[in-house]
């Protein structure tokens, strides 16, 4: 479980311009998290279970990734994501 | 109903601090709303902190916090506040701005209680963890890979570094003065099966054993630690994980009774003057309060929980912005922890219980969930790798249902009831 570590695509820096679109925010409420994994099929490079229960996720996916990342918001039975939403005022 | 002239302040710009906010504007709060947070971040996340970051998987400034309902809010980053006038109902801020409130939320939560002696706890290689910048600084020690890193105290930090050193293959050893690692939290029972989890992956586990001092190499970099057994070990990185210390300095002058355990609240979370007297303007959350839990006889409880300041946030945004008439607080405490791969969570407050059964599973096989009783009523459960069952128990918890729960249906019989085991003076 230790080794072999899954890297979920979006955790490494990546060379972007500066003026690319601001990363997405994302948050998992882990303790309404039941581990289903439906998160990990709907968006494999941004959420990873690793061991039976430990939810990895990519807090800072690229705005490019929106769509896909919207996809495993949705799919969590039992609404666990949080992704901000567009037009809330950024700090 | 509050009125659009009127101004809120949230004083922490953190989780309690920005779900506060958010849920004041959800309850139709039209004022001005102004956070100010002694951080110069925007509020972000702290549990990765202690897990990926330091693992080097996510960097330490990614965990910004989603805002989850638009804000409209003026902010005050990187200036804490100073001092609070609740006669004039004034804020004074480090900086020597004045800000007037009609609606104030107190939300500074905690912060890592610092090695006693100040001139060790100054040495190059030695650390708490709390912040962005103080995970930013451990990560990189950690990156150089040091020949040997000294985890003090085993609390969940303190467990969670020590895990996160062995996933970087690093030599760690966990120094703990009680029975077991989380002894004071889970009792020796469930302790017991962290210490063994931990020994797995690696980690050198020395309970019963007090860090007596700290000694650098001449030039101001730590390399050693005298044990209390009077023998030492070697360490190049020492991470101190003596629990935490609430950030109440601030409230000197206010005439609130709080101290370092938090800031008194009533059952609604208004906070409690010296005499014990509500102020209906001024409401508090998350790690900094301390409240009265309806679940636990009234009891007086800080927690240090995501989930608690989330919505002991959202509860105070409702309560400023009058949107109910003050309910008490009741959110059934809940936490989790991932160590070593075993995600650890919890319901329910263990303390004070006077037994405990494995419920479901078995601690050999690494899942299991166990619940705690006092005098006949379930109190709380904790689960290793077995959160599907927790919700089941919340709710014989939230409805005091009696204990010793009915056994599992894969399990035969009745089920023994263990004592759980706290470590008898409170560290
Ligand atoms: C490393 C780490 C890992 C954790 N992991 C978990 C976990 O796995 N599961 C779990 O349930 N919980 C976990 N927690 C606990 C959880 O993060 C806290 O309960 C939560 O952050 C509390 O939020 P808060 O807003 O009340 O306080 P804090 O997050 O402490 O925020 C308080 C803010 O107020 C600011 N402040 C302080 N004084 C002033 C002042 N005078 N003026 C202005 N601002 C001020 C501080 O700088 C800080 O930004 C973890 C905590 C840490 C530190
Ligand atoms: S889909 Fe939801 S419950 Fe399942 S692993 Fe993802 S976040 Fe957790």
């Amino acid at each position: 479980m230790l080794q072999d570590r899954p890297e979920p695509a979006g955790s490494v820096p990546t060379d972007e311009s500066p003026r690319a679109a601001p990363p997405l925010r994302v948050s998992v409420d882990l303790n309404r998290c039941q581990a289903y994994a439906q998160c990990c099929y709907a968006a494999p490079g941004h959420f990873v279970l690793q061991g039976r229960e430990a939810l990895y996720y990519d807090p800072a996916p690229s705005a490019a990734d929106r769509l896909v990342v919207e996809r495993a918001r949705i799919a969590c039975p039992v609404q666990a994501i949080h992704v901000e939403s567009p037009g809330t005022d950024r700090r | 109903m509050t009125d659009a002239s009127e101004h809120a302040i949230v004083v922490g710009a953190s989780l309690a601090g920005l779900r506060g906010a958010e849920s004041l504007r959800r309850a139709g709060f039209t004022g001005r709303i102004t956070l100010v947070g002694s951080e110069a971040h925007a509020p972000y996340d702290r549990p990765p902190l202690s897990k990926h970051v330091l693992m080097g998987h996510v960097p330490a400034d990614a965990t910004t916090l989603p805002n989850l309902h638009p804000l409209d809010a003026e902010w005050r980053l990187g200036v804490a506040a100073r001092s609070l006038n609740r006669r004039d109902r004034i804020l004074t801020l480090a900086d020597g701005e004045t800000l007037a409130y009609d609606r104030l939320l107190i939300a500074t939560g905690a912060r890592a209680r610092p090695w006693p002696d100040t001139a060790q706890a100054r040495f190059a290689g030695v650390h708490t963890l709390r912040d962005r910048d103080d995970a930013t600084a451990l990560h990189r020690d950690l990156a150089a890979r040091p020949g040997h890193v000294l985890v003090i105290g085993g609390g969940f930090i303190g467990c969670e570094v020590a895990a996160a050193c062995r996933a970087l293959d690093l030599p760690v050893t966990l120094v703990e003065p009680g029975p077991t690692p989380l002894a004071r939290v889970l009792g020796e029972h469930l302790g017991a099966v962290v210490g063994a989890l931990h020994a797995g992956i690696g980690v050198t586990v020395r309970s019963h054993t007090r860090v007596e001092a700290l000694y650098n190499d001449g030039t101001g970099r730590v390399v050693r630690a005298r044990l209390d057994n009077g023998s030492s070990i070697a360490a190049s990185v020492v991470v101190v994980a003596l629990g935490a210390v609430r950030n109440t300095e601030w409230l000197d002058a206010s005439g609130l009774a709080f101290d370092e355990g938090g800031v008194d609240c009533d059952a609604a979370g208004y906070v409690l003057d010296t005499e014990g007297r509500p102020d209906r303007r001024i409401a508090a959350a998350g790690d900094v309060a301390r409240f009265p839990h309806p679940l636990y006889g009234g009891r007086r409880v800080a927690l240090e929980h995501w989930g608690h300041a989330v919505a002991q946030g959202e509860h105070a945004g409702r309560l400023l912005a009058e949107a109910e008439p003050g309910e008490p607080y009741a959110e059934l405490p809940a936490f989790w922890s991932s160590q070593g791969g075993i995600t650890i969570k919890s319901v329910g407050l263990t303390e004070g219980a006077d037994g405990l059964v494995i419920a479901q599973g078995d601690p050999k096989a690494g899942r299991f969930l166990a619940v705690y009783g006092r005098e006949g009523r379930c109190i709380a459960a904790v689960s290793f790798d077995c959160a599907r069952w927790l919700p089941a128990y919340a709710e014989r918890i939230a409805a005091g249902a009696s204990f010793p729960p009915p056994a599992g249906a894969s399990d035969s019989g009745a089920l023994t009831i263990l004592p759980p085991s706290f470590p008898a003076e409170p560290r």
